[in-house]
């Protein structure tokens, strides 16, 4: 193993410490996320995580951040504890200086004037930005595979999906593209990528990262979250993004709690840990079932008092998401249609109308599953049909949340596996929408009810040696229980496997080669 | 433009019993927009005063300005409305280039104020109670101007150019119940009705109330139905109606309009029309129905307005004198009786007249100027008198003139015409005109002599005591001086002549 094979495969909190303690520095770690990232992203068999690498500007940050280092005194000092640690970014989060896309044509090289807040955040911290990482079109999708610039494959086997709508964050993180990236989740596309890739991904609680200049889908439902290889490095990208923001009205005023410490000092002694009845089992793979069983039976070792826990009205959680997703995503996409900015196509024929001239934009720019979407949304909120679908699917929310309040009156967190199945074949469900949508099964309560979700990898599936996904859900403002309780299972799974899941990913640069050379 | 059929009046009214109801959009005068951080200012360069929020850039979200809910609330107050404990803004969806997000941010089903009033007096003095069904926060849409094509309208032009600068501006809706038993009066109420609203706004400071700077919008509603029955009949709206003159005309015409559509027989279309002050009538717009389908829902990126009773009270204590009471109170302070009072307030220069007086004119002589020479005036250009654009000062400077003696009253109104014309400040227009009163009695008495010379017959009168007669002396000697003596010295200087006691 070289040595800058060593260095991408350090998690970012071991990175942080070498920088700190000047035995390397970020332009090196920034080169070799760079170099891993030439090898194994590009070409027809590349991983293809990132839509488009930042090089020069993470380098020149990198280059900053060590010249402080180098200076020494005060503003060393004040270096932030990630300072030089290189990260991705989804590329529906808006960045100044390189494009944002949103997986879609009718954004292709559109430039945001702005970034978004918690972009900003990161440059405060000094963190190189690697690039914009690939996902379906406007974060709809499973599989990543609903990109417009084609899909993003598992490094666990290039032949499968890495999940979605964050495929090319996990993919990237999973590949040791980045240590870090930064994913966005409404219905669970920071949580399923991660599973499928064997990599730690968080939903924080709804409010407590700032939304503000994440290209919405669905407002009520979307948050930003870290992806990342441990807990602890979750813990600490959450803290850098997290905290209030006034330019986000659902941004919640409460100062965030210390998830670094938490992830720290994991512990469930003594903790009540619900498994919910209604998110395993039936419908979900043996395999995956094997490992969810595992997880609780190390937890309970270590200390914890494994209950069970009904939430009933999960049942109708998919269906009502896929009212309410729809719904606000129709009228958040309204504003894609050619007039200010992105693509604008004129329609064939005469006349040259402005409706015409949006058709044409908005039939050109968006994808199916997109359309698919704004159609279903737009259904759902005309007259007539409101009540029953829209508001029908609002109270369902509302119990769904009655049911988290009584599930955690008897549970301090809950537990289930984060996806039902590990990754597919690419191709597989693309043209089965239904299928594609139960994967979310586990993981859109938690957005519907706005409390944190974590998953985090629990091993490998037996009948196909692919990563299952545990997840962990707190009651809304407890991420920390997240951390702590996330922490031990991690260390607990790791001595199961003897070493981090990822170790036991295939060598990805020989496999591009040999699957090339089939 | 094709003229549609109208009945008089007279007619109308002898068939049909009026419906109103009025849409106003008040803009509010923040310092930055409803939802965003970017200025709110009128008349700058076009697309200067945007931001990514108003330009409804991806990614961004909107924030509620803290100002507009408190204007918002002193509003509702103002209109003796109730004022919601909670509410939310919903989106209006529908496809606009003026609409950078492609939907509105409206409240819909949430208003922040509702259930109020306003009692309205009409110029005989008669009170009529308008009921008010909702005060609601929406914001503005950007400003499109079509290019080519016909009548600037978006069909058939070549392009259109659009300014995002009023996109985001907040503005609050007043929108009234269906207002019945008007009668013949409806017109009136009408224009005292946007009257009332547009002085309880400018009065609460939260509106520049400028009605042609489209600060205050007026949407009219008129329905006829024949007398006796209930149902109401089928409504025109006349959009934008943008002076309280246009109000009253645009009510009336509608009504002349409808009852012509109702006596031949066929249904009246339920549409909105456009209103054209040069032609006083409207043409035909948007056909629209009820079933205009906006696909209302709650804005999830905002979070319900709480107004807690405390912070509603807190507004109230801050509201200034109503607009009712603060007439009672001027009326007694300038000492005008009933009917001048009356008059003054029909003319809708109450403000310029205490604008006037604050400048340093009695309440006489700000009244004298106001309603004997600029009111008509206004008359004549079409116009509401404040639109002329007379200045406190200038009247104040032009009275000064006349007490001093330097000029008199017939000069005074050309200085003014002078004003109006843009020529410059009165004494400017004084000195250019060359108009001063003849001051040096030596030219007078010159002409006081030949004057008495040519009428003995009045002198021997005046001598006689008959002091009525003066006026055929006097009258003479203006006419020999052009008008430029001052008449209260000639009259003086006969009477010194004649030797005779005034």
């Amino acid at each position: 193993m070289t040595e800058n094979n060593v260095l991408i495969r350090l998690s970012a909190a071991a990175l942080a410490e070498k920088l700190a303690a000047g035995e390397v520095t970020s332009v090196e770690v920034t080169q070799a996320y760079l170099d891993r990232i030439a090898a194994v992203d590009g070409g027809p068999r590349g991983v293809h995580a990132f839509l488009h690498v930042n090089t020069e500007e993470a380098l020149a940050v990198a280059a900053e951040v060590d010249a402080i280092r180098a200076a020494g005194g005060a503003a060393a000092e004040e270096l932030h504890e990630l300072a030089g640690v290189p990260i991705a970014v989804k590329d529906l989060i808006v960045t100044v200086g390189q494009p944002t896309t949103a997986g879609s044509k009718i954004l292709e090289g559109w430039h945001s004037p702005y970034d978004a807040t918690v972009v900003k955040r990161l440059r405060d911290a000094k963190m190189p930005i690697l690039g914009k990482t690939n996902l379906d079109e406007f974060a709809m999708g499973s599989s990543t595979e609903h990109s417009a610039y084609g899909p993003t494959r598992n490094p666990w086997d290039l032949d499968r999906i890495p999940g979605g709508s964050g495929g090319g964050s996990a993919a990237a993180v999973a590949a040791f593209e980045a240590p870090l990236a930064l994913g966005t989740d409404t219905g669970g596309s920071i949580r399923q990528p991660g599973a499928v890739t064997g990599t730690v991904g968080v939903k924080p609680t709804y409010g407590s990262v700032s939304r503000y200049g994440a290209i919405a889908m669905a407002s009520s439902l979307d948050q930003i979250g870290p992806v990342s290889r441990t807990v602890l490095d979750s813990a600490l990208l959450h803290q850098v993004i997290g905290g209030h923001d006034p330019h986000d009205s659902t941004s919640l005023p409460d100062p965030l709690e210390d998830l670094v410490a938490a992830a720290r000092t994991g512990n469930v002694d003594g903790m009540k840990i619900g498994i919910i009845k209604e998110l395993h089992g039936e419908g979900y793979q043996a395999g995956v079932e094997n490992r969810f069983n595992e997880s609780l039976e190390l937890l309970k070792q270590a200390g914890a008092e494994i209950v069970e826990v009904s939430c009933p009205n999960f049942k109708y959680a998919l269906g009502a998401y896929y009212l309410i997703m729809p719904s606000e995503a129709s009228s958040n996409l309204a504003k894609f249609d050619g007039v200010r900015y992105g693509l604008r196509v004129l329609p064939k024929d005469a006349p040259l109308t402005i409706e015409r001239v949006m058709g044409a934009t908005r039939a050109a720019g968006f994808g199916d599953e997109v359309k698919r979407r704004i159609i279903l949304g737009t259904y759902a909120l005309s007259a007539g049909y409101y009540d029953a679908y829209y508001g029908s699917a609002q109270k369902v929310r509302t119990l769904i949340q009655r049911d988290f309040e009584a599930a955690f009156a008897q549970a301090d967190v809950l537990i289930s596996p984060t996806a039902p199945t590990t990754a597919f074949k690419l191709g597989e469900k693309l043209n089965d929408p239904l299928a594609m949508y139960l994967n979310d099964v586990a993981t859109i309560p938690a957005n519907m009810a706005g409390v944190p979700g974590l998953s985090l990898p629990g091993g490998l599936a037996d009948e196909d040696g692919l990563p299952v996904g545990i997840q962990l859900l707190a009651p809304a403002r407890q991420d920390a229980r997240l951390y702590r309780v996330g922490a031990v299972l991690e260390s607990l799974l790791e001595a199961q496997w003897g070493g981090p899941l990822l170790d036991r990913a295939p060598e990805l640069a020989a496999s591009i080669e040999t699957q090339e050379a089939k | 433009m094709s003229t549609d059929a109208t009945l008089s009046f007279e007619e109308a009214m002898e068939k049909y019993d009026p419906v109103l109801g009025f849409e106003v959009h008040v803009e509010l005068n923040t310092k930055t927009k409803m939802f965003s951080s970017a200025p709110n200012v009128f008349g700058d360069e076009p697309n200067t005063n945007v931001n990514e929020v108003d330009l409804g850039m991806p990614g961004v979200l909107p924030v509620v300005n803290k100002t507009a809910i408190e204007s918002s609330i002193k509003i509702g107050l103002a209109l003796n409305c109730k004022i919601a404990e909670t509410c939310r803004f919903a989106r209006k969806n529908y496809f606009y280039p003026d609409t950078p997000k492609n939907f509105q941010t409206s409240q819909y089903d949430e208003p922040i104020a509702y259930d109020g009033y306003l009692d309205i007096e009409l110029s005989d003095g008669t009170v009529f109670r308008v009921e008010i069904e909702r005060a609601h926060m929406e914001e503005d849409a950007g400003k499109l101007t079509h290019m080519g094509g016909s009548a600037g309208r978006i069909q058939g032009a070549d392009y259109s150019l659009v300014d995002y600068n009023r996109s985001g501006v907040p503005l609050v809706e007043i929108v009234t119940k269906p207002i019945q038993g008007a009668g013949s009066r409806a017109p009136e109420l009408a224009k005292a009705y946007v009257a009332a609203v547009r002085e309880i706004v400018k009065n609460l400071g939260v509106s520049d109330a400028k009605m042609e700077r489209g600060n205050v919008r007026c949407d009219a509603n008129v329905s006829l139905r024949p007398h006796g029955r209930e149902r109401f009949g089928i409504r025109s709206e006349t959009k934008n109606v943008n002076s309280l003159r246009a109000v009253e005309h645009a009510v009336r015409y509608e009504i002349q309009r409808h009852a012509a559509v109702l006596d031949s027989g066929e249904p009246v279309i339920q549409e909105t029309r456009h209103w054209h002050e040069d032609t006083r009538s409207t043409t035909s717009g948007r056909a629209k129905s009820d079933a205009d389908d906006y696909r209302y829902f709650p804005e999830p990126d905002l979070v319900p307005i709480v107004a807690s009773r405390e912070w509603v009270e807190e507004l109230r204590a801050t509201l200034p004198e109503p607009p009712a009471e603060r007439r009672k109170r001027l009326q007694a302070d300038w000492g005008y009786s009933d009917l001048e009072f009356r008059d003054v307030v029909n003319a809708g220069v109450m403000d310029e007249i205490e604008e006037t007086i604050a400048a340093g004119a009695t309440a006489t002589v700000a009244r004298k100027w106001w309603m004997g020479e600029i009111v008509g005036r206004a008359k004549n250009a079409d116009v509401d008198p404040g639109q002329l654009g007379v200045k406190p000062e200038t009247i104040v400077e032009l009275n000064k003139m006349v007490e001093a003696g330097k000029i008199n009253n017939k000069m005074a109104a050309e200085v003014l015409d002078g004003v109006l014309a843009g020529e410059g400040t009165p004494a400017e227009i004084v000195e250019k005109r060359g108009l001063a009163v003849v001051s040096d009695d030596g030219p007078l008495l010159e002409a006081i002599d030949a004057a008495l010379a040519a009428q003995p017959g009045v002198a021997d009168k005046i001598r006689g005591g008959k002091l009525q007669a003066i006026g055929a002396i006097v009258g003479a000697v203006m006419k020999a001086t052009r008008g430029q003596a001052d008449a209260g010295r000639v009259k003086e200087l006969i009477l010194e002549r004649l030797g005779v006691e005034g």
